[in-house]
């Protein structure tokens, strides 16, 4: 399996990895090559061009933003963040939250999940392990859209709809991220390691709580960023799930303002800022964790 | 969870450490005293129980009762006033007949293909462009332009959308004045035929990144032996990728491409948050959008499940088959 190496990282891939030849002095052929090097710039700045565009605007009042050539940064930065914190008792803070708990929570239960279930699927016995993991399998090809529309309907009849636990409980079961924890303790977590500690009379809980679950944690902080985009990037759930303004996620929250906006074109420059608010974090948490991006396991996991 | 209380847990040492060389690991050896083979009993059960729990509720229970109220609906009897004047009753396949002869249903189906077609090709040539541009010699400015083009993935939709939106209202986007500088004037980005394009153009950005990551990854994984002697023989940098590099990679090309056809069959937050700033986008204009606005503006939530019924089976099918060929094709093939 192709999945023990880790050169597949964002930022740690070496340049030189496999590559028979150290790159010390550069030869003619060694030059740099202007129009390859012009088209993967040109790339870079169409991705970058909507970020640069949003950081100018959120410096405008409404009236620059709509007026003044918008590559033009002005001076509204601060009150725009102020009319953003104030606007309808601060919700906008709420909405912020409530982002991280659905994404940042929902994906640190999906993991503690996906762990359990992965390496209970990759090393122990059990009658009905192959039936479970097909099963989860094809839970892998369901849709998640489309399962929206039935959840929001059974938890009307109970009256679960417009809880944190209506956007928190769907986000926690992950098939794929199952699939990849499997994948990862199969090739995280030696046999003889699991052997020898049952030997020394190590209780299962014990044992994968102290040694399986730490030897793979750097796949489960994989499958945790994975979850987190997924449940960030799931719009149609909360939207159907909740009506309480206090509860929305930030990407809810953004839409009814834009909503609102097109009757009022004032609310624009709070939409702006708030997208930039809200990106942040979120990019800030990307560099961070860049070499977490195993890419390696998400495609390889296909190949075995 | 005591999850990350392992914190403190002696660190086993990597590789061979503590066993004599030699001695393969037996996944399958017997032990005395208390576990079988069977490791501990109940605890794999225990250990299953929340993702099976899970599944029962959020999926397995959901998906029965979609297909079962695709198989209602609602009967008027007498005036149809008061309570007692509605009721549910069993409705055999009439909302699958419905649903496949409502037009918008029909006219949004179309759409998502066309769309589909348009996307995924651009989306991943660029991303197998740039994922080639990266791995090639004599190419600068590779690791900038790698978070760069990356960076859109940490962008949800929804936000990615609100700011291509912005970019392509006239009253707001710079596009105007650049474009006027030039003696050029702004299309109007939200007619009825560019709209589609001006949707896909957001899923390119957002999705370009995280196809190149991986295509990109799979080259690396490529040994350079195999075309070092190419390359040696005179061999350009554009034959090697042609005829060794991309042949190489076609498993993550495969795997890629059904991803993300599963992925914009179901496109629904881009045009959804769109339509506020545009009529051209109607709350019918793609098939998950159809099943919402029925569910919840028209309340028919018989046909809406009979339409979702319909949408899961077809992805489902689709997506089984495409990674079956292509399991056969490419990943045993070679």
């Amino acid at each position: 399996m192709a999945l023990t190496r880790v050169d597949g990282a964002l930022t740690t891939a070496p340049s030189t990895a496999g590559r028979g030849k150290v790159r010390g002095h550069r030869g003619p052929d060694q030059r740099a090559a202007a129009v390859p090097t012009a088209i993967l710039l040109l790339g870079a700045v169409y991705c970058l061009l909507p970020v640069a565009w949003v950081l100018v605007a959120s410096t405008k009042n409404d009236a620059q933003l709509f007026n003044t050539f918008t590559f033009a940064p002005n001076g509204s930065l601060w009150a725009n963040i102020r009319g953003l914190s104030s606007y309808a008792g601060g919700v906008f803070w709420h909405w912020m939250l409530n982002t991280a708990l659905y994404a940042g929570g929902g994906a640190l239960l999906s993991v503690v999940v996906s762990a359990l279930t992965g390496y209970a699927l990759a090393k122990l016995e059990f009658r009905g392990r192959s039936t479970l993991f097909n099963l989860l399998l094809a839970g892998v090809l369901v849709p998640p859209v489309v399962l929206a529309l039935p959840q929001y309907l059974l938890l009307a009849k109970f009256g679960l709809t417009n809880s944190y636990w209506s956007v928190l409980l769907p986000s926690v079961l992950s098939p794929y991220g199952i699939y990849l924890a499997r994948i990862y303790a199969m090739s995280a977590v030696p046999d003889e390691v699991i052997e020898s500690a049952r030997v020394d009379g190590c209780p299962e809980g014990t044992l994968f709580a102290r040694i399986a679950g730490p030897m793979m944690t750097p796949g489960l902080v994989t499958i945790f960023l994975f979850q987190f985009v997924a449940v960030w990037n799931n719009f149609l759930l909360p939207f159907i799930m909740l009506s309480d303004e206090n509860k929305f996620p930030i990407t809810v929250g953004l839409f009814t303002l834009l909503n609102r906006g097109s009757s009022a074109p004032a609310l624009y420059s709070l939409v702006v800022t708030g997208s930039l608010l809200s990106i942040i974090p979120l990019i800030i948490l990307f560099l961070a964790l860049q070499r977490y991006w195993r890419t390696d396991i998400a495609s390889g996991a296909v190949k075995q | 969870m005591k999850h990350t209380s392992g914190r403190t847990a002696p660190r086993l040492p990597g590789g061979t450490g503590g066993r004599p060389p030699g001695r393969k690991a037996r996944p399958h050896a017997r032990y005395d005293g208390g576990f079988g083979h069977r490791a501990g009993g109940l605890a794999p059960y225990a250990f299953v129980a929340p993702a099976v729990v899970l599944y029962v509720l959020v999926l397995l229970i959901p998906v029965g009762y979609t297909i079962y109220l695709s198989l209602e609906k609602t009967k008027v009897s007498g005036l149809g006033l008061g309570l007692g004047g509605r009721k549910q009753v069993f409705a055999g396949l009439s909302n699958y007949s419905t649903a496949l002869t409502d037009s918008a249903f029909l006219s949004s189906l179309l759409r998502v293909v066309i769309y589909s077609l348009i996307l995924v090709p651009v989306m991943l040539g660029l991303a197998l462009l740039f994922a080639l541009l990266l791995d090639a010699r004599r190419v600068r400015l590779q690791r900038f332009s790698r978070l760069a083009i990356f960076l859109p993935y940490a962008v949800p939709t929804v936000i990615a959308t609100l700011l291509w939106g912005f970019l392509y209202l006239p009253t707001v986007s710079p596009f105007p004045s650049i474009l006027s500088a030039f003696g050029l004037s702004m299309p109007n980005l939200f007619t009825t035929h560019v709209a589609l394009l001006s949707v896909a153009n957001i899923g390119v950005w957002g999705g370009t990144g995280f196809n190149m990551i991986v295509m990109y990854t799979a080259l690396r994984a490529v040994p350079s032996e195999l075309y070092e002697a190419a390359r040696i023989d005179g061999a350009s940098q554009t034959e090697i990728a042609l005829r060794i590099k991309i042949p190489m990679i076609a498993p993550a090309l495969v795997l890629t491409g059904v991803f993300s056809l599963i992925a914009t069959l179901q496109v629904f937050n881009e045009p959804q948050t769109l339509s506020p700033l545009t009529n051209t986008i109607s709350p019918d204009w793609m098939p998950l959008m159809r099943v919402y606005n029925l569910a919840f503006n028209d309340n028919n939530s018989y046909e809406a499940a009979a339409l979702s019924v319909i949408i899961a089976a077809v992805m489902f099918v689709g997506s089984y088959f495409l990674l079956r060929v292509s399991n056969k094709r490419v990943f045993q093939g070679r």
